[in-house]
């Protein structure tokens, strides 16, 4: 009901046109405002981190001389930087890192994690016992020290902050896909699986995994929200992409050199990851909810 | 009873010592070369023997598990090793850093439980429903509001719009206010979430029913049975907020110009000084596992329900 509209190029194939349009009608009814503001914002900010051309004609790079700190206009919608760089055209660029990032950072934790728990949740015993150590341990250390921690480890750069911050959520995930596995397999049609002979691996392929799929589909949704929020953190504190490039904490350090003059270089890209970081919160709510 | 605590507590040492174990490994072990980066820089004009014996006094030239070894015994009688960037005691920065990071983390917890209270209240009493979930939304925004924006549009809103917060020289509680304010609202956000869950549940008990039934005002069953009943679980989440805290700490202090631990992290951060980082890595997961050790052993004393059967707790 609430994810998408996955069933509508099948009912568009259908010949009965007034049973169609009803559907659409109660489908639309139940709708819900926010979510639907929700993938909108998430299907903007993917657009303009596919095509940003398509946005703004402005380079977010090179600035135009005797136009700096130009307030909201017309012509600049968000007004112009200390070097005459149009700030939306840098918002709009700045997308492919944030969500470049984000990406790397989920996939980092969703895949480490998810293995982990897998295997912990799966075998039992003694890997049980380590994997679930190792993963308090992760929990036990504050999450922007540990990120800190690798980016020393690593060095500075968008791929090794967002590999950072990856590695925080590792151990979340690894609590969910384990406890999923241990109620999944508890579960009487996997003993039934077991039972008329399926093998450990294709039991876990066909039963378990894809009933324990939608919460670790919700919590990587969440998980993208915090991502975008710990990349900005950590790109304003210096240790992401170096300064030309046009990544979202990184604009909110640039402006905020020009807070009593120009204050709206800072709100806007803030607004824009407060905003981007809601609309993954909304849509994980309510994947969580379409679970039974 | 004692078969639970020795459990609990040897399971905390574990995790402490893998801690210990992963910080050693990842930050003295691995890189090693803290030292290289500051001594080869060729404005000090080393020789490589020089380096050698710079390295050998800092130790850093033996064989890996006698590091260890060594450096885990300073840890248990509380020395931390030097700061190579500073070339002080660890301990020195830490004495003089951890005291304004605390006097921050302290006032802005009284803060975030103060304005999660008046979430949750408003949440439950408000009579519009409308307005009831306007106030219930507001953890999800505060949540995803980064921190250190936050702070700098409350310096722009109170000091350079309303100039309410002098920026120039304020006073030692002036001071003070907008950033214990930008660590509060985000950390109000979870609390807020957890009360308002509890506070719902405890309201679809039978026995609130039955005190209603009663004759029981709604005011008076809110503060005499709710209260204390939606209030006990929040000590649940008592370690992971203080994770929150301190990280919150860390990056208001970078907005603000505070000195504390966040100043101190970040140098050590931009200058591989990994002894600095190894100590406040262990130190906090101490702080955490410690937290954590103390709400286990003390929540079945608090709530009697769970006494009867140790061990329900975790």
């Amino acid at each position: 009901m609430t994810i998408g509209d996955t069933t509508a190029p099948i009912l568009a194939g259908e010949p009965r046109a007034t049973g169609r349009g009803v559907a659409w009608r109660a489908r639309l009814r139940h709708l819900q405002p926010g979510l639907v503001m929700a993938w909108l914002v998430v299907a903007i900010i993917l657009a303009w981190a596919a095509v940003p051309g398509l946005f703004t004609g402005y380079s977010p790079i090179d600035g135009v001389a005797g136009q700096q700190l130009r307030p909201p206009s017309a012509e600049h919608w968000l007004g112009t930087d200390g070097l005459g760089r149009d700030l939306y055209a840098r918002i709009v660029h700045g997308a492919r890192h944030s969500l470049t990032g984000a990406v790397v950072a989920v996939t980092v934790g969703l895949l480490l994690g998810t293995l982990l728990g897998l295997i912990a949740g799966a075998r039992g015993g003694w890997p049980d016992a380590v994997i679930m150590r190792l993963v308090d341990t992760l929990l036990a250390i504050p999450s922007l020290l540990l990120s800190l921690s690798i980016i020393v480890l690593l060095g500075f750069g968008t791929i090794n902050v967002a590999i950072a911050v990856g590695v925080v959520s590792v151990a979340r995930f690894a609590r969910l896909a384990r406890s999923e596995v241990v109620r999944v397999r508890r579960s009487e049609y996997v003993e039934a699986a077991f039972g008329s002979g399926g093998s450990f691996l294709a039991v876990l392929r066909r039963h378990i995994l894809p009933n324990s799929l939608t919460s670790v589909i919700a919590l990587a949704a969440l998980q993208f929200g915090s991502a975008i929020l710990a990349l900005s953190t950590l790109g304003f504190l210096g240790y992401g992409a170096p300064p030309p490039t046009p990544e979202w904490g990184l604009l909110i350090a640039e402006g905020r050199n020009y807070l009593s003059r120009a204050w709206w270089l800072t709100a806007a890209p803030g607004v824009v990851v407060v905003v981007a970081v809601l609309a993954a919160d909304r849509i994980s709510t309510a994947i969580g909810r379409t679970e039974p | 009873m004692l078969n639970y605590l020795m459990g609990r507590l040897g399971q905390a040492l574990l995790i402490l010592a893998i801690t210990f174990t992963a910080a050693f490994l990842l930050l003295q072990a691995l890189p090693g070369d803290a030292i290289l980066i500051k001594f080869m820089n060729p404005e000090l004009g080393l020789t490589a023997d020089q380096i050698a014996d710079i390295r050998a006094s800092y130790g850093a030239d033996r064989p890996i598990w006698e590091q260890y070894l060594h450096t885990l015994g300073n840890f248990l009688t509380g020395n931390f090793g030097y700061s190579i960037q500073a070339g002080v005691p660890v301990r020195d920065r830490l004495v003089v850093n951890l005291p304004p990071t605390f006097q921050l983390a302290g006032l802005g917890f009284l803060a975030a439980a103060v304005l999660a209270i008046a979430i949750a209240v408003l949440s439950t009493v408000l009579g519009l429903s409308w307005l009831r979930s306007l106030v219930q939304a507001i953890p999800s925004l505060f949540v995803s509001l980064p921190v250190f924006w936050l702070g700098i549009m409350l310096i722009q809103v109170f000091s350079f719009q309303l100039n309410l917060v002098s920026v120039i020289s304020p006073g030692p509680v002036e001071r003070l206010v907008l950033p214990v304010l930008t660590l509060a609202i985000p950390i109000s956000a979870p609390l807020a979430q957890i009360l308002m869950r509890n506070i719902d549940a405890v309201l679809a008990q039978p026995f609130i029913a039955v005190a209603r039934a009663k004759g029981a005002s709604r005011q008076w069953v809110l503060w005499r049975h709710v209260a204390r009943n939606a209030v006990l679980p929040t000590l649940t989440i008592a370690g992971v907020l203080f994770g929150e805290l301190l990280a919150g700490a860390v990056v208001t202090e970078a907005v603000f110009g505070l000195n504390g631990l966040g100043g101190l992290t970040y140098k050590a951060v931009d200058a591989h000084d990994t002894a600095v980082l190894q100590a406040i890595v262990v130190i906090s997961a101490a702080t955490f596992v410690a937290i954590n050790l103390v709400v286990d052993l003390l929540y079945p004393v608090l709530d009697p329900r769970l006494g009867a059967r140790p061990g329900a707790t975790t």
